[in-house]
């Protein structure tokens, strides 16, 4: 049913649906509105789960990390410092193959504080081994909740996947969306059944020592599942099409790149500006396109070789970045090039930091300088005057 | 694409005006896309809560910078900020009237509309909290939203008696500048 709702409880509401038998989080701005919304649901009973209080992130994702290892859904959701203080465990949850479905409210990192959005939270995370999903709209961060626990309980996959949307832009944005029902989602997305979990009457061991002789493989049977889930991923999103009708997921979405001279590489709700942006720039003759990244982890490498093989000039544009390298997107994109025989002009920016808002403007200041001489990582709208400003001591 | 900026102080109902107007235009088949920007977080702070709307989904995720139409909650605001940069030249501004604080003049085709809004709240609900007033002199004077999506809005939003009075709340908003016109 189509309605007006606000990203965070488009998520809560998706998650319902999902029916997950625990769910734990710490409350953190952007991510609150999202656990404050499941946490009414278990109160009400309209969601039979348990909800369990936490003094912390760090316990918030031991207690789903210990949910899922008894055989139970389990939801989590955190941003920026919280997601930090998760980390340990978020690898942990990874390297115990324990699938599960967290949302990120994505948000800057201290210091400065700063409670606005941009994507370095997740970024600290990227080699964790957990699949990394970006929304572009509410009506995709729906999709992708439901579409994630899908993927990540496959037996063929057995990895948790992180659903990212932009704070703010999205967690507190409100637009029009299509909530599924409970029947259409049952229908695709069976209980989950565990292929391991902790049961006393069968004991096992998850998370054990491995010694010098067995770590290796293990880290190589994940790099091999994140390869194969760049063929599941797609193939979800089908039968998602099959049961709900519309197209929504999968690893990569071109907007008029057919016969673009320029396009961008983008992830989350600023492709949607991008996308305003291509169509005004193209009623003026320019060919410009987009190409948007659903999937970021595993890279689907190849569909963005397939998409921008004919195209020229190539910006990437992170929310983010390696602070004394380039920005994560970028390194990625440039190191899929290697060993192409034609490589195209591939430029990096890094924008909308901390919150900085992203125009229209921004947009075409990134189209402009992709014309010029290429660069690995130019800011975009940055203030020089504050850049000048030297610590004048007490 | 038109768009809405409203200006007032966390904690005065920004975002619950926001979310009302973005409801009952959805309520009308419309795109909106309703959205907050907070400066420090804390209640009594400017703020700003934006709607954009269409007739198809709305993909512009910039704040806005040239609204059609502005929405003033809290017109302390004005002494601070230059609320109406940026208003379009056929705009629309509806202020909540403020003892000792004038509107600035309109330019062009602009209209500005200065409503009365706590006050009717104040009678109406009991409380001065202006918003729906607002939002129901926001439908008399831009024709964007009538009554009957705006009332369906408001029982979205509220329950029982606080919805019937926010109901009335909006209809004295709507007449007041009805009968200015």
């Amino acid at each position: 049913m189509k309605k007006f709702i606000e990203g965070s409880y488009a998520v809560a509401e998706a998650v319902k649906l999902c029916r997950p038998g625990v769910v734990s989080a710490y409350p953190i701005t952007p991510q609150t509105h999202i656990v404050e919304g499941l946490a009414q649901f278990v109160a009400d009973g309209e969601l039979k789960a348990e909800f369990v209080n936490v003094e912390s992130e760090h316990s918030a994702a031991s207690a789903v990390l210990g949910a899922v290892a008894t055989g139970v859904r389990a939801f989590t959701s955190s941003s920026s410092q919280g997601l930090l203080l998760m980390t340990e465990v978020i690898f942990n949850i990874a390297g115990m193959r324990l699938p599960l479905v967290l949302a990120c409210a994505n948000r800057a990192v201290s210091a400065p504080i700063n409670i606005w959005n941009d994507q370095q939270d997740v970024m600290t995370i990227r080699d964790s081994g957990w699949i990394l999903l970006f929304a572009e709209n509410i009506q995709e961060v729906i999709d992708l909740h439901i579409q994630a626990y899908r993927i990540s309980e496959d037996h063929s996959i057995m990895l948790p996947v992180m659903v990212n949307l932009d704070g703010y832009i999205l967690t507190h944005g409100l637009e029009v969306a299509d909530m599924p029902s409970q029947e259409q989602v049952d229908k695709f997305l069976p209980p989950y059944k565990p292929l391991y979990k902790l049961d006393t009457s069968d004991p096992m061991t998850l998370g054990c020592l491995a010694m010098p002789e067995h770590y290796m493989e293990a880290r190589v049977a994940i790099q091999k599942t994140q390869e194969a889930a760049l063929d599941f991923i797609p193939k979800v999103a089908g039968e998602f099409k099959k049961v709900f009708g519309r197209e929504s997921g999968g690893l990569v979405e071109a907007y008029k790149i057919e016969d673009a001279k320029q396009v961008i590489v983008a992830m989350g709700s600023i492709v949607g500006t991008i996308k305003e942006t291509v169509d005004e720039l193209r009623a003026q003759g320019k060919k410009v396109g987009v190409l948007k990244l659903i999937t970021y982890r595993p890279f689907p490498k190849q569909a963005i070789l397939n998409a921008l093989k004919n195209v020229p000039e190539i910006a990437v544009v992170d929310k983010s970045i390696s602070l004394g390298s380039n920005s994560p997107l970028y390194t990625d994109l440039t190191s899929a090039f290697i060993g192409q025989d034609k490589v195209s002009k591939i430029s990096g920016f890094v924008l909308g930091l901390g919150g900085r808002d992203i125009t229209k403007d921004s947009i075409k200041q990134v189209f402009d300088k992709l014309s010029g001489k290429q660069v690995d990582c130019e800011f975009i709208d940055v203030k020089k005057e504050l850049l000048e400003e030297e610590y004048a001591g007490n | 694409m038109k768009e809405i900026k409203i200006f007032a102080r966390a904690g005065q109902g920004a975002i619950t005006t926001a979310t009302i107007l973005g409801d009952a235009l959805f309520l009308k088949g419309k795109y909106p896309y309703a959205f907050p920007s907070f400066g420090a977080a804390r209640m009594g702070a400017p703020m700003n809560a934006f709607v954009r709307v269409d007739d198809k989904p709305i993909r512009l995720r910039s704040q806005i910078y040239e609204p059609d139409y502005i929405i003033i909650v809290d017109s302390t605001l004005m002494r601070g900020f230059d609320c109406f940069a940026g208003f379009k030249p056929e705009g629309v501004a509806l202020v909540n009237e403020r003892e000792g604080i004038e509107a600035p003049k309109p330019k062009g085709k602009q209209k500005i509309f200065v409503v009365p809004a706590n006050k009717i709240a104040q009678e109406v609900i009991g409380r001065p909290l202006g918003n729906t007033a607002l939002i129901g002199a926001f439908a008399a004077a831009t024709g964007e939203l009538d009554l009957d999506s705006l009332n369906k809005a408001i029982k979205q939003r509220f329950e029982g008696k606080i919805a019937d009075l926010n109901i009335e709340a909006a209809k004295r908003g709507f007449d007041f500048v009805k009968n200015l016109k």
